[in-house]
């Protein structure tokens, strides 16, 4: 089954071509089952290769296969090739796992869209693309095909965010995203051509087993190499200081925030790094800028989310805080904790993304949860599973996002390459992440209602949508078994990864103190605590006494200002780069364009050729006479230096 | 005997004539006569330098270029009274529609 890895990607790109090409005029339901049932197809082959590489010994779990040669030019030869491995195979599963659901979500939550049997279509042609893509990025062997992976979810992400292209703030959202994201990946081609400049070849197992031997660690190659790489994540995983789109993206449909903003795009910024790790634990500097970054970034987007009323956009934060708990794993070298936080943290949030998706479904469109409250008995199912999701994402025991967390908040600070710093900050971003979560579940289901009921009724809940939102609930809730802690095997995940996060035939890091294990006990109370202490602060004050918050607002007004206007970072942008740019586009439009090239250069030659031909013309008299005066005198001047040269 | 030199002046001066003629005269048809003049003229020449030199090219070619001059004046001839047809004048001179 290794051996048709190369069909993973290829049934989406079967869905895209029979939904997008064929069935022009497919009715909707058909278009759904066939775009879902690509995936389905895709996801069963990932399980089966997975099995099968579980079944080979532990040395030989690296496989690739290459399809065929995509280019050769002078010394650069690029394949289309697959690695199979541990580190992809995790990925391959999540990726299609948590797409088939989505795309089973999205059969219903799309079906009354405003563009109709065209518009449904168009949604599914471009998420099966978007899979594709994703499918391909995890899946390469070498650099470049994973960089058309990572070009090609920011192009489906923009298609997708500005699916509802006659609206104005969906489409600039799409083109922020677009181009922030094109941000980054300049930083990505720097660092490939980089790489290729020392290693001469862009395929990750030269790459990475020639790394130690070329390069010393800590030397200034590989640090540009990761740091360039870096910038690359940001934008593609919105980290600081490209973050500034994610929130945006938030206009286009709800499924596309579960799926591409949440579980599979973003993450790949992660995933890069990971699979990058070789060269990263070559360059401790880059690593102290991963995890410094990936802190910062956790808790200053937690801080906007504490008072956010847009329920998205909450949850929209979350996901920036969230991955940044994951690049602060990876920059301290546990890059297994990292890819366990992505997993668990793709089922939990794509599960609160569809249930913000079922309340919105119900509620009429409307996303401010001060115009909700107590839709705890109208959308039980919907509530139960919120609350299941949100018990995860704050890190409380038994379920998935506990495991996780508690993970990386240990490896951060027990790793040579981690601190007491980085996890006080870590342990902060935790308190917030539970207070916010809770805040959203006392607003939207708890209290009294606050919708006007003359306006808007909720409606029930629609099975194909809880269906799909009570699986991945169970995926929040049981998901972390695969990472225990402390108990001896009980780390599966964390022992599947390392062959590939551990850097192949770098010298050994001389291991630090072993801590004892009453130690991690400790710690995980702790975490436990923490995120007690932020519910119970959202307890306090959006259940027992619904006026703390106004209080609490009033009380501290620059603060709240500051974080419910985002820090102003987008209008900073705005002044720095926007609009200079706008302004240098104006003048190439009106200075160059206008007055240079039209004026000047067209309408000018144009005027030059008619002031020659206006004095030229009076050659033509129209007298046959004249004429043949000027043969004869041609004639006589070509006989006079004939005669002149000899 | 007619010596060379007298005969291709002559026909130098007959050539002139003709060219002179064609750029200030204004009726078509003298204008052509010019031209005949200017045929006439090098043929002038054709055969003083073929008995010159003994040879009977230049006899030959002054054939060819009577024939030439005789198909040419046909030619002429049709689109001269063509012209009047339309114009009811041979004036060159109000032949100017191509002036800019």
């Amino acid at each position: 089954m290794i051996n048709y890895v190369w069909l993973v990607p290829f049934f989406p790109l079967c869905g895209v071509i029979v939904n997008g090409l064929v069935g022009v005029r497919f009715p909707r339901r058909i278009v759904g089952p066939i775009a879902c049932a690509a995936i389905g197809l895709s996801f069963l082959l990932s399980c089966g290769i997975m099995i099968q590489l579980i079944g080979l010994p532990v040395e030989e779990r690296s496989v690739e296969r290459i399809v065929f040669t995509w280019l050769q030019s002078g010394s650069l030869k690029v394949n289309a090739g697959f690695l199979v491995d541990p580190l992809s195979v995790v990925m391959m599963v999540v990726v299609s796992g948590v797409s088939f659901l989505i795309h089973i979500y999205s059969i219903g939550y799309m079906w009354d869209n405003e563009y109709g049997a065209p518009g449904y279509r168009r949604f599914f042609v471009y998420l099966n693309l978007f899979v594709m893509f994703m499918l391909i990025l995890v899946s390469a062997n070498n650099f470049l095909m994973m960089f058309i992976g990572w070009e090609g979810v920011g192009l489906c992400s923009y298609l997708l965010i500005g699916f509802e292209h006659l609206r104005k703030a969906a489409t600039n959202a799409g083109n922020k995203a677009f181009i922030v994201n094109r941000v980054g990946d300049f930083g990505f081609l720097l660092a490939m051509m980089l790489i290729f400049a020392v290693f001469g070849s862009l395929d990750f197992s030269t790459v990475f087993t020639e790394a130690p031997h070329k390069l010393a660690v800590g030397a200034a190659i590989p640090t540009v190499i990761t740091l360039l790489l870096f910038v690359g994540a940001t934008g593609k995983s919105a980290q600081i200081p490209l973050y500034v789109w994610l929130p945006d993206a938030m206009e286009g449909p709800t499924p596309v925030s579960a799926l591409i903003h949440a579980a599979t795009m973003v993450t790949a910024g992660v995933y890069m790094v990971s699979r990058a790790s070789t060269l990263f634990l070559m360059a401790p500097i880059s690593m102290e800028v991963v995890a410094v970054i990936g802190a910062a970034t956790a808790v200053f987007a937690a801080s906007i989310g504490l008072v956010q009323n847009d329920i998205k956009r909450v949850l929209a934060y979350s996901t920036i805080s969230q991955l940044g708990y994951m690049f602060l794993a990876c920059g301290v070298g546990a890059f297994a904790a990292g890819i366990f936080h992505l997993m668990t943290h793709a089922f939990f949030k794509a599960c609160l993304f569809l249930c913000a998706g079922s309340v919105m479904h119900a509620m009429s469109g409307e996303l401010d949860m001060r115009k909700m409250g107590g839709l705890k008995d109208h959308l039980p199912a919907t509530y139960w599973t919120y609350l299941v999701s949100t018990l995860a994402i704050a890190g409380i025991f038994p379920f998935s996002g506990f495991f996780s967390k508690d993970e990386i908040l240990w490896e951060t600070l027990t790793s040579s390459h981690g601190s007491a710093i980085l996890w006080a900050v870590g342990a902060i971003g935790a308190l917030m992440t539970a207070f916010y979560m809770f805040r959203s579940v006392y607003m939207t289901f708890y209290g009294e209602e606050r919708f006007h009921h003359h306006n808007i009724h909720p409606h029930h809940e629609i099975p194909v949508m809880t269906r799909i939102l009570v699986v991945l609930a169970v995926l929040a809730t049981f998901g972390g078994l695969v990472g225990l802690p402390i108990i001896e095997g009980g780390n599966k995940i964390g022992e599947f990864l390392h062959p590939v996060v551990s850097g192949h035939g770098l010298p050994a890091v001389e291991e630090g103190k072993h801590f004892p294990h009453s130690m991690e006990f400790l710690f995980m109370l702790i975490s436990l605590a923490v995120a007690g202490c932020g519910i119970y602060v959202a307890y306090r004050m959006y259940r027992v006494d619904p006026q703390l918050p106004e209080r609490a607002a009033g009380r501290f007004p620059g603060l709240y200002r500051m974080l419910y206007t985002k820090y102003k970072v987008d209008e900073a942008y705005n002044v720095l780069f926007v609009n200079p740019l706008k302004g240098l586009s104006n003048f190439f439009w009106r200075v160059f364009d206008t007055v240079i090239i039209d004026r000047l250069g067209v309408e000018g030659s144009a005027f030059l050729v008619r002031g020659f031909g206006a004095v030229l013309r009076h050659i033509q008299t129209g007298y046959v006479q004249n004429y043949a005066l000027s043969i004869v005198l041609g004639v006589v001047i070509i006989l006079g230096i004939y005669f002149l040269n000899h | 005997m007619i010596e060379l030199p007298f005969a291709l002046a002559l026909s130098a001066v007959i050539f002139v004539i003709g060219m002179v003629g064609v750029f200030i005269r204004r009726n078509a048809i003298v204008v052509f006569m010019c031209i005949e003049l200017m045929l006439n003229a090098v043929n002038l020449a054709f055969v003083a330098l073929a008995r010159q030199l003994n040879t009977l090219d230049g006899q030959v070619f002054v054939f060819f270029v009577m024939t030439v001059a005789a198909a040419e004046v046909a030619v002429g001839l049709a689109i001269i009274v063509a012209l009047f047809r339309n114009r009811e004048t041979l004036n060159i001179d109000e032949f100017n529609l191509m002036k800019w």
